[in-house]
């Protein structure tokens, strides 16, 4: 036997054999003649394998896992419909939406940083975003723009699950929580306008909200309304203002419904989207077409 | 001629989205509708062919025995959402460099905006509200049009269709989706955001917004064309109208499911059915009051003391 190619530390022929190589300077030595080769191939290393549980080589096993074993992706099968990943089919528009949403929520958090919802205030924060916070406009456009799009790739969206047959058993119900996100995604938009304080966002937001004066049976200007005993000051329209006009109460409770109620419930209705999808059994297609002449076999099926 | 009225519309930057859907909408349906059709001339060949039917894969996208009928996530889509992501991305960093969020003066109750407009999206609603009264155009429309929605899988009893394109196998959905989506609702749309003006009065294109036009009062309601001024006589025909409407829209739609969709109606339950029909109707009553108040001027065809129709 040759020189042994053992760079593990504990090797017990090395100790053992002459003891004249002790001494601490030579441990250390040693040592870093072994953390040498640790720095150079990091993946075979402790730390990486503890973060990524397995080799990232091109086997189709380890590919899968890659997926499997993310919290972010694993919401991926391992392998899906070989047409599906064609742009054609979903034209990507879910996740589209999804992105945008992404887009919004970090944009948001950094605006929230500058933004107090309060009368006055709300307005000046604005103001002093826009012209002396560093990457102040880009932010505040890239929120705007992004709620925007994010509504209008919804729609395409629906669109396009409306087109493919998609909301057909087994995936009704998840149809149903597509337009609770629709609506929410509306929502959304809707609370946000009133944040700047402008005269646009009140306008908008008086008309919006003025209609809620006209809810049956809720509202102090709908049919059977004033017979139920409501007034401008306890119907559905003074809730949602928290008052009887547009004003501070309803600057702050807009921005609570649009900075976290609203958020937190489109998250939670998303992860049940998202997870129908897999359960549903993945997307929907491009399925194998079926014939009139075979479509009561499905009926039975 | 005014055309710089529509480009200050136009360019208005919270308008620049509506513009934007303008261009996608016409872009994503087409593009749907071309696989519809290539799938519809597909599955023509494969009815007339019951051999080809037998062995055939089904779809138009090329397929080969040997080839995997699955692919590996990573990396054959997540390289695409990768790419997505950077693409939009760059989208959203240039649209937010070249175009401002719009910023008015402070918020102040004393000065009314003429016309305050709702954000594009919602301007669909709001036009409902020259039809209807708030209670219907603002509540009860939006509540059903959500409910609808959700109820479409729940109606629709066709087997065909359910994961790819095709027109032919789902005419009747397909029509009604586009007649709402499309027609409906972008229409109303397109409406709110070009065609309205101070006191939300009709601008044609190439109009200036003229703030001191006086706004049309003059309307009449449906029973007074037939000389009713008794209101009881007037609620009684408001009622009978209204029924008359259900009866038609509802008759009609009825023969064309026994003739033309025969297997759909069978397979459907009375509830199912019924929910189509209410559902329907109710979308036909939109443009049927738009047309009769923009050329007779008609506001209410059912007139009460609690509520107008
Ligand atoms: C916030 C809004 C939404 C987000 C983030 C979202 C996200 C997604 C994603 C990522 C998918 C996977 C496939 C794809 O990308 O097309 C999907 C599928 C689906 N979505 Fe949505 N969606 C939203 C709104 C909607 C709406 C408004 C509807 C319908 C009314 C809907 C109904 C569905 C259905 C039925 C599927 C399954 C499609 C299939 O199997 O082919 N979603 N969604």
């Amino acid at each position: 036997m040759e020189e042994p190619k053992n760079t593990n530390g504990n090797d017990p022929a090395g100790a053992n054999g002459n003891g004249k190589k002790d001494g601490p300077l030579q441990e250390l030595k040693e040592k870093s003649r072994e953390a040498i080769p640790m720095l150079l191939k990091p993946r075979e290393g402790r730390v990486w394998k503890s973060i990524f549980r397995h080799p990232l080589d091109e086997k189709p096993r380890n590919r899968s896992l890659a997926v499997l074993q993310n919290v972010f992706l694993h919401l991926h099968p391992a392998r899906i419909n070989r047409d599906a990943v064609r742009f054609s089919f979903t034209w990507g528009m879910g996740g589209i939406t999804f992105y945008l949403f992404i887009i919004l929520t970090l944009t948001g958090i950094f605006l929230m940083f500058y933004y107090h919802p309060s009368k006055v205030v709300a307005f000046r924060d604005i103001q002093y975003l826009e012209h002396n916070v560093p990457f102040g406009k880009i932010l505040r456009n890239m929120h705007r723009w992004a709620a925007h799009a994010m509504i209008i790739t919804a729609w395409l969206h629906m669109m396009r699950v409306f087109f493919t047959g998609s909301y057909k058993k087994p995936r009704e119900f998840n149809w149903s929580v597509g337009v609770i996100l629709l609506v929410l995604t509306l929502l959304m938009s809707f609370t946000g306008y009133l944040l700047p304080d402008d005269q646009l966002g009140f306008w908008a937001v008086t008309v919006g909200t003025n209609m809620a004066r006209a809810t049956p049976l809720l509202g102090h200007e709908g049919p059977g309304g004033p017979e139920l005993g409501m007034t401008a000051f306890n119907d559905v329209r003074f809730a949602l203002l928290g008052g009887s006009i547009v004003d501070a109460n309803a600057l702050l409770r807009a921005y609570i419904w649009h900075c976290i109620a609203i958020p937190v419930l489109a998250s939670i209705f998303m992860i049940v989207h998202f997870w129908r999808v897999r359960k549903d059994g993945g997307i929907s297609g491009p399925a194998p077409m079926l014939l009139e002449s075979e479509s009561d076999q499905v009926i039975r099926g | 001629m005014d055309w710089a009225q529509l480009w200050k519309i136009t360019t208005l930057p919270d308008n620049i989205p509506i513009v934007l859907i303008l261009l996608l909408l016409p872009y994503f349906t087409w593009l749907g509708l071309k696989q519809a059709f290539a799938n519809d001339r597909l599955i023509k060949k494969l009815e007339s062919d019951p051999e080809m039917a037998k062995t055939h894969h089904r779809k138009v996208e090329p397929y080969s025995k040997g080839w995997d009928k699955l692919v590996h996530v990573w990396p054959y889509l997540l390289r695409i959402e990768f790419l997505v992501a950077v693409i939009i991305t760059v989208i959203m960093l240039v649209w937010s460099i070249l175009l401002d969020a719009p910023l008015e003066e402070p918020a102040n109750p004393n000065l009314t905006m003429n016309p305050s407009k709702a954000p594009w999206y919602f301007l669909g609603l709001q036009e409902m509200l020259v039809y209807f009264d708030p209670w219907i155009a603002g509540v009860v429309l939006p509540s059903l049009i959500v409910v609808g929605l959700m109820a479409i899988p729940f109606v629709d009893v066709n087997p065909l269709g359910s994961g790819y394109y095709t027109f032919a196998q789902r005419k009747f959905a397909m029509i009604t989706y586009m007649f709402g989506f499309h027609f409906l609702w972008i229409i109303l749309i397109i409406i709110g955001v070009f065609l309205r003006g101070p006191g939300w009065m009709l601008f044609w294109p190439g109009m200036t917004w003229d703030h001191h036009r006086q706004v049309d009062e003059a309307y009449v309601h449906l029973p007074q064309i037939f000389g009713l001024e008794n209101p009881l006589l007037m609620a009684i025909f408001g009622v009978v109208a209204l029924i008359a409407f259900v009866v038609v829209t509802g008759g009609i739609t009825h023969v064309f499911f026994v003739k033309k969709m025969a297997s759909t109606y069978k397979k459907m339950n009375l509830i199912q059915y019924g929910t189509v029909q209410f559902l329907w109707i109710t979308m036909l009553a939109l443009p049927v009051k738009a047309v009769i108040w923009h050329m007779f001027r008609i506001k209410y065809v059912l007139i009460t003391p609690w509520f107008n129709i």
